[in-house]
């Protein structure tokens, strides 16, 4: 099929024109976002306050949207669940056996802390959440991995904040609109968390590959201590987000450190909680925009 | 005679083609062309769907509707439309401002110049050039979206890449049901 000679304006000074301005204009917008994307990699928040109005606007359907994602996903389950009973029954109640000899040993754990705790003077601090909300959305298109969460400045959401579900952390705030936000999940490529394993200090940094895993970079170079099963927790570090938040299971050690799985799943996450930045003086060094940082 | 009959036939198939009834109706200017931005709009709102994806598994639907339209009727949208939909893509994509601005923009001038070079046009042609857009989208896409650039991230293109190849026709084709919505007649004149 040929295409309509449109292009083909004849002598009609009019169409001539229209057709000039048309191709004038691509050019113009070729220009001007090209120039917005030179600004956005230099000041990454420079289109922030757009986004967010935008994304507000359309929260509304995106908590529609998750609710029926809740309730289908609990069908799918139920409906899933019938195929593998036995063998799930079994497996629980060997889980089950194995959960109450840790539960005990969890309960003298706890009973030697709080000896600890008192010989020290800690008091217990528990931390309160800022909000609860849902995640509505994600960057699903785009290799950066981003989330939309149904909670904004009205609900006492600051950028920098993190984002974890009971499963363990999920990401930080990245921007913040009215009624809507902006998170950087864990497995983003600009996302980094101090992390250390949970059984002692082996100390590094979670990074995100942006394909749902995380690479562990070890802090102390030297001969790799990890095995596949370590879990890590948050170790405090930048104070950002408050230590023994659980971070992540190691899948596959390599030479220098391991990839590891997120414990918390977004995509299994429905209900996420905002907590408050662990050490309120970061949430400064956060908000300062960094050259080639998060954006 | 022949007059005759073929009035008859007409009036027999009781004023209708497929856009609606002939008589006394016409199309709408505003539904003739508010159709098109709509779907690629609601196509640019992907994201907004509650599926928190852990990589890049989504194909880019504002763009390929984009990209469809621009096939399925040449010349319905004006060289310059990547500038404002591209904006208003770049909202929730994801990807830094102007991402799309730039690209959509770069498309629609690449697409009049493919279809200058090689006017008759096929399916295989369509969709080859479709293709070959959308995969330049993503790894031009995937080089500005900021981060640590890793080369390994191009191989996470691989599986969105393809299925956003194969969904093509089916964007194709679901443009091609929203041109016939687009062209109904619903105004009525007198």
């Amino acid at each position: 099929m040929a295409p309509p000679t449109k292009r083909r304006t004849g002598h009609s000074k009019k169409a001539q024109f229209s057709a000039f301005t048309g191709y004038l204009v691509a050019g113009i917008g070729v220009l001007v976002g090209a120039g917005l994307l030179l600004l956005s990699v230099w000041k990454p928040n420079a289109m922030a306050s757009l986004r967010a109005e935008a994304t507000d606007l359309t929260v509304p359907a995106g908590k529609a949207g998750a609710t029926v994602r809740s309730d289908s996903q609990g069908v799918i389950e139920s409906v899933a669940g019938y195929f593998d009973a036995a063998n799930k029954n079994a497996r629980l109640k060997r889980e089950m056996e194995e959960a109450r000899v840790r539960l005990v040993e969890a309960k003298a754990v706890e009973a030697e802390n709080a000896r600890l705790k008192a010989l020290l003077g800690l008091r217990e601090e528990e931390v309160k959440p800022v909000a609860f909300a849902r995640l509505i959305g994600s960057s699903s298109a785009s290799t950066r991995r981003f989330a939309y969460l149904s909670a904004g400045s009205d609900d006492g959401v600051k950028p920098g904040m993190p984002i974890r579900s009971p499963m363990g952390l999920v990401g930080r705030v990245l921007e913040v609109g009215d009624g809507s936000s902006r998170v950087m999940l864990l497995t983003d490529t600009a996302s980094m968390v101090p992390v250390r394993r949970n059984t002692d200090n082996v100390v590094a940094f979670a990074e995100g590959r942006a394909d749902g895993t995380l690479r562990l970079r070890l802090i102390n170079l030297g001969i790799n201590p990890l095995k596949k099963g370590d879990v890590f927790v948050t170790s405090g570090a930048g104070g950002i987000f408050r230590p023994g938040i659980a971070v992540a299971v190691v899948e596959k050690v390599t030479h220098d450190g391991a990839l590891a799985l997120p414990l918390a799943n977004p995509a299994a996450t429905i209900h996420v909680a905002v907590d408050p930045v662990w050490v309120p003086q970061a949430a400064d060094v956060v908000a300062q925009p960094a050259p080639g940082g998060p954006q | 005679m022949m007059a005759e009959h073929r009035k008859g036939a007409r009036m027999s198939s009781t004023h209708r083609d497929s856009f609606g009834k002939t008589i006394n109706r016409d199309h709408s200017v505003i539904l003739a062309h508010a159709v098109p931005l709509l779907t690629i709009l609601l196509g640019s709102l992907t994201p907004m769907l509650p599926l928190i994806a852990s990589g890049p598994v989504m194909p880019p639907f504002g763009f390929m509707f984009l990209l469809a339209w621009r096939i399925v009727r040449p010349g319905l949208m004006p060289p310059w439309i990547g500038l404002p939909l591209g904006a208003f893509d770049d909202l929730f994509s994801g990807q830094p401002f102007g991402n799309a601005i730039l690209l959509w923009s770069i498309a629609m001038l690449a697409m009049d110049a493919i279809e200058a070079r090689f006017p008759w046009r096929s399916f295989w042609q369509d969709w080859a050039t479709a293709s070959g857009m959308i995969a330049a989208y993503l790894v031009l896409g995937a080089l500005v979206a900021g981060g640590n650039f890793e080369p390994q991230r191009f191989l996470l293109l691989i599986p969105q890449l393809a299925f956003s190849i194969l969904l093509f026709p089916i964007v194709g084709r679901i443009v091609a049901f929203f041109d016939r919505v687009r062209l109904f007649r619903i105004k009525v004149i007198g």
